[in-house]
């Protein structure tokens, strides 16, 4: 079958790869490009364990197809930090044990950093209706809302 | 090509003529060819129900389908623009806050990300949130194919629960409304168990005109999720044409929905449950627009 070559930017560089028509961003993210932070919790778009920045934009990377990427900037969970430094959101996310698994994680981190782009200072309220996307059946939501509360009031500063 | 030898193919065609010679080749040569704007209904069903190889043809380099356009003459979306981008546009906010509100209604803040109104018209589901709305703001389709150009309103459109009257070979550019204009205002109202992230059980969608005395001189009420297509409601407009709004002639408007709901019962409610819920959504959809069109 004829492969789509696609011209992107990944993580702040040039990227190139080829892919099958109807493979999805996570697919190749995760097995051609290896890039295994971003999570498959459903493929359905119920989760938000696979959620990537397409340009800015927080989108389940399973529901756009590799091939759609061309021409567009993508960041996943691996861009988020500077080099060794964690992302003030990450950090905290490990202060307030926001996780267990971690399965979420990813996804959580990469959606907040969304919010946080858009509103440096949100409500709770905001907080958990923005991440309604995101689903974690291990830590629960409230460490994760008092994670991204303590990250934008230290983002702010 | 035959169809048991079609293989999945991705094309980005950048213009509208480019967009119609695919979806009439394939036509012609009964090949499978499936629009996509969005995605976040198309990737779904193709991870399930229905895998079949196919052309998925990508309408988001075209540059029409990405406008926005607002002036005297009227509004137009057109069917790549993402909700995300909807929710955040300021002109559209101003003049249709109830048609952003029923996007601001679609799946997480992820799915709004990709999700277009456009598609979300296109899958025609019964409960799909931004169908009443656009019916309230008398939209139409903007509808191109091999045989040129038509217009369809939306409530012709949508013909049944996940049906729309698109032809083979032909592809929705964008929806197109007139602008409001002073003194006329929507809104949106959905009933859902939960906060967030839900189908809706019933959903209300409600255009009011007042004159300077308070005097509701234009209406047009839809109800969606009570019947297998969204339903425009002439009698609870004719319900509030004349009156001002007051609590009789509002009444009367949501009596008109119960009557007009054709609902079923299933997991999210009882027919006699969205019948009686239906009214009370649309008393507070007008009091709602009727606010906003005071000013
Ligand atoms: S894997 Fe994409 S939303 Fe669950
Ligand atoms: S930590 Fe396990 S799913 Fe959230």
């Amino acid at each position: 079958m004829a492969k789509t070559h696609v011209s992107t930017r990944i993580n702040g560089q040039d990227a190139e790869f080829l892919c099958s028509p109807e493979q999805s961003l996570l697919e190749v993210l995760r097995d051609t490009l290896q890039l295994t932070g971003t999570k498959e919790g459903c493929s359905t778009g119920d989760c938000g364990a696979c959620s990537v920045l397409v340009d800015g934009t927080l989108v389940c990377s399973c529901l756009m197809f590799a091939a759609e990427a061309e021409g567009h900037e993508v960041t996943t969970i691996e861009g988020i930090a500077s080099g060794s430094d964690l992302h003030p959101l990450q950090q905290k996310f490990l202060d307030h044990a926001a996780l267990q698994c971690g399965v979420c994680t990813p996804g959580f981190i990469v959606a907040s950093k969304a919010l946080l782009d858009e509103d440096p200072d949100p409500s709770e309220e905001s907080i958990r209706y923005w991440l309604a996307g995101n689903l974690c059946r291990c830590t629960g939501y409230d460490k994760v809302v008092r994670a991204v509360q303590d990250a934008a009031a230290e983002l702010r500063s | 090509m035959s169809l048991s030898a079609q293989d999945f193919a991705y094309m980005a065609p950048t213009t509208i003529d480019e967009t119609i010679t695919a979806l009439g080749e394939a036509a012609s040569t009964g090949a499978r060819c499936q629009v996509l704007a969005g995605g976040t209904d198309l990737l779904v069903q193709l991870r399930s129900a229905d895998p079949d190889p196919r052309t998925i043809l990508d309408i988001k380099a075209v540059p029409e389908t990405n406008r926005v356009g607002i002036s005297d003459k009227g509004v137009f979306i057109g069917s790549a623009v993402s909700a995300a981008t909807i929710t955040h546009h300021e002109g559209l906010k101003a003049i249709l806050p109830g048609l952003v509100e029923s996007v601001y209604l679609i799946g997480s803040t992820q799915i709004q990300g990709r999700a277009t109104l456009v598609g979300n018209l296109c899958n025609a589901s019964p409960a799909g949130d931004t169908i009443p709305a656009l019916i309230a703001n008398q939209a139409s389709c903007d509808i191109r194919g091999s045989n040129g150009a038509r217009s369809l309103p939306v409530e012709e459109f949508v013909v049944g629960v996940q049906s729309n009257a698109l032809e083979a070979g032909e592809f929705v550019v964008g929806v197109r409304m007139p602008h409001p204009g002073a003194r006329t205002a929507d809104a949106y109202l959905r009933f859902i168990p939960r906060t967030e992230m839900d189908i809706a059980v019933a959903g209300a969608g409600v255009s009011i005109t007042l004159d300077e005395a308070g005097v509701c001189t234009a209406a047009r009420v839809a109800i969606g999720a009570v019947a297998p297509t969204a339903l425009v409601v002439p009698a609870a407009a004719d319900a509030l044409i004349g009156s001002r709004l007051e609590e009789a002639s509002v009444a009367a408007a949501g009596r008109a929905c119960t009557a007009a709901s054709r609902p079923i019962s299933d997991k999210r409610g009882t027919a006699d449950y969205r019948r009686k819920v239906v009214a009370v959504l649309c008393e507070r959809a007008i009091a709602a627009a009727a606010k906003r069109a005071a000013g």
